[in-house]
């Protein structure tokens, strides 16, 4: 008999590998999956955008030569003490719990020493992270761990914290392997049970009560601090508008690229909208109100370079804030720790069960044996040197472009590598004047 | 004592005058007339003085409050006391929404009835409510007392955690993982003193409460439960 070949084995693009292999743990172990970080699909990014650089129209400024500025102003609105970065490159509110006391010792002394704030996170503010951080953000979160008016008081602005980008319309999940005493004690909570934050504020709803809130809270601090509002990427037109209403100083529009500590993966990869997609109605809402950079706007969410602080800047934000690319900076994923990492099922750059508290580089735990391995004063200068490197990279491509500050980058020094692209940041597809949806195009 | 004319000189100077007080002040005695509503009267205030405020409030009446006797002369709007640190906070009248939320310290007394998620999240604050308490009061209540002396709405004590709820009257439904529990001597001598700080001995004996806390069925998540939450 005649053999023919096979047909060779041949994977559906539906049901790929990884897909049953989640249906196989859905099937074995009831619960859904739950990890920490961002959304792990791809998506449209600034990665779909380029800068033209400057030609006969425009000309470029002298790389080493001519300055181009990079400071930042937030909270000039209303707050009598606004507040002036170095760098509009700020760290990203992750909390104590999530992280351990070392950590956040070294992003405060890494975000201090190049000259930009950081920002507490569910777990209340620590001695570690207000005494090295020269400017703290005191995150006004619904559960209220640790809230108090003297920490509002020697906090330098207030985030009201509304949504995340991982998970807008989610609360927060610190499972019980992460409560150690100290987390408890700071959180009023017995030891070792899983901690539910709420996903909704207990004492407002809605923008008309936010707005009372935020009186309530310029009252208690005599209206010294910028007050930020930051929202998931989940309708950031109308999300803005409303803050900007409600009175906030700063608008913080996280796309779902941000990363969480912990919560459903399902959460993380089905809610939300790519901050790409963001940004530009951010902006429109600003300049809809005329509040664009009198109201100011940092957006975050898988930002990870200058250029991709290049980017969402000449789109229109303010500032940009960091948090996975932080916590990379100070030593999270390293390939160093892989014989850990494949003892934990996983491998470096993938690991991502930060609720599990076995983190082998020490940052995302309260174990003190494994903390102890993450020297803070390193992690802090390793944070200082990438928060340079992505300042001197936007500063080479806005100087290409002819920019002499970084907030001088404007949309036109774009264009689109995508239609997805163009469409969702308003910014012409390479080589044509078109924009989805705005214009007939060329 | 001060009298502070609210209509007349505004929030801000009143805010602004209170905070000023810090430590040992001779100031102790103050009075807040024309109130009219507004929010965020007495908040944020540090200081061991006695205010009375001649009127109904806003919202977050005396939010924060540290130290202070605080009396609101009327009704209260939402988030009374929200946060309140210490002190003591008397409304004379019924409170709105939110009354105590996530506070964390400290006495709140509400002589007429409570709305809704009285004690909402809150982290060590006692609480006396002459009259009933509204729909999800002492949701993820994670310590401190809440005493009613009426009824209590539906939910009561939805996901809660290591506070005790105290009720004189009817319940009208309790909220996932609260349950009724035994009252034992401890609870008794706990509420006798609530009774007595919260101006409400002569209305109620101890004896006259049941008692209701967590049943800690929730405390880790567990698959099984889910159909709970």
């Amino acid at each position: 008999m005649t053999e023919f070949p096979k047909t060779p084995p041949r994977f559906s693009a539906t049901f790929t590998p990884a897909v049953n292999a989640e249906i196989r743990r859905a099937a074995a172990s009831g619960i859904y999956d739950i990890r920490g970080g961002g959304t792990k699909r791809h998506l449209p990014h600034f990665d779909d955008l380029l800068f033209l650089g400057a030609s006969i129209s425009r000309y470029p400024l002298e790389g080493y030569r001519e300055k181009c500025a990079t400071d930042v102003w937030l909270g000039t609105r209303f707050a009598k003490k606004p507040i002036h970065l170095d760098i509009p490159i700020t760290i990203a509110g992750m909390s104590f719990g999530a992280l351990s006391g070392p950590a956040k010792e070294a992003l405060g002394r890494g975000a201090t020493a190049a000259g930009t704030s950081t920002t507490t996170g569910d777990g209340g503010m620590t001695e570690e992270e207000r005494g090295h951080s020269k400017t703290l953000v005191y995150q006004y979160l619904p559960s209220r761990y640790g809230m108090n008016p003297d920490d509002l008081r020697r906090a330098d602005a207030i985030e009201v914290v509304v949504g995340q980008g991982a998970k807008p319309g989610g609360g927060g999940m610190l499972l019980g392997q992460k409560i150690s005493d100290r987390v408890a004690q700071m959180r009023n909570l017995p030891k070792g049970i899983d901690q539910r934050s709420a996903c909704r504020h207990p004492d407002w709803t809605g923008p008309d009560d936010l707005e009372i809130k935020i009186l309530e809270l310029r009252e208690i601090t005599d209206w010294e601090k910028p007050i930020y509002v930051k929202v998931g990427g989940a309708r950031p037109y109308y999300d803005t508008a409303l803050a900007v209403k409600a009175g906030a100083d700063v608008v913080v529009v996280d796309g779902m690229q941000g990363g969480t500590a912990a919560t459903q993966d399902v959460f993380i990869e089905h809610v939300g909208m790519p901050i790409l997609a963001c940004i530009p109605q951010a902006v429109k809402a600003l300049q809809d109100l005329g509040m664009h950079r009198k109201v100011q706007l940092i957006v975050s969410g898988g930002i990870r370079s200058g250029a991709d602080v290049a980017k969402a800047l000449a789109l229109g934000a303010d500032a940009v804030a960091i948090g996975t690319a932080a916590l990379i900076a100070l030593g999270d994923n390293d390939p160093k720790w892989e014989e850990e990492y494949q003892k934990l099922g996983t491998t470096a750059d993938a690991y991502d069960d930060w609720h599990e508290g076995r983190d082998p580089a020490g940052i995302t735990t309260q174990d003190p044996e494994l903390y102890k391995r993450f020297d803070p004063i390193l992690g802090g200068r390793r944070l200082k040197n990438y928060l340079k490197v992505m300042t001197l990279e936007a500063q080479t491509i806005a100087r290409a472009c002819g920019k002499s500050h970084l907030h001088n980058l404007e949309p036109e020094d774009l264009c689109s590598l995508t239609i997805e692209a163009a469409a969702m940041a308003g910014v012409p597809l390479a080589g044509t004047n078109w924009i989805p949806g705005r214009n007939g195009g060329w | 004592m001060q009298t502070f004319d609210l209509g007349k000189e505004g929030l801000r100077a009143l805010n602004s005058a209170l905070h000023a007080l810090k430590g040992q002040t001779n100031m102790t005695d103050w009075e807040i007339i024309n109130p009219r509503g507004a929010h965020a009267i007495a908040a944020g205030v540090d200081a061991p003085v006695d205010i009375t405020v001649r009127g109904s409030t806003g919202y977050y009446c005396a939010g924060m409050n540290k130290q202070a006797t605080i009396r609101i002369k009327g009704s209260a709007g939402p988030g009374v006391a929200e946060n309140m640190m210490s002190g003591t906070v008397i409304v004379d009248g019924d409170a709105s929404q939110y009354a105590g939320a996530t506070g964390r310290g400290g006495l709140l007394v509400i002589k007429g009835n409570a709305s809704s998620r009285c004690g909402i999240s809150m982290k060590g604050i006692d609480i006396v409510v002459h009259g009933n308490i509204g729909h999800m009061s002492a949701f993820m209540a994670q310590s401190g007392n809440l005493v009613v002396l009426g009824n209590a709405g539906e939910a009561l004590g939805d996901s809660l955690y290591e506070a005790r709820i105290f009720v004189r009257g009817t319940v009208k439904s309790l909220g996932a993982d609260c349950i009724e529990k035994e009252m034992r001597d401890e609870h008794y001598v706990i509420l006798e003193e609530l009774l007595r700080r919260g101006e409400a001995d002569a209305k109620a004996k101890p004896e006259e409460f049941r008692r209701y806390g967590s049943a800690r069925k929730l405390y880790n998540f567990n698959i099984d439960n889910a159909s709970s939450y």
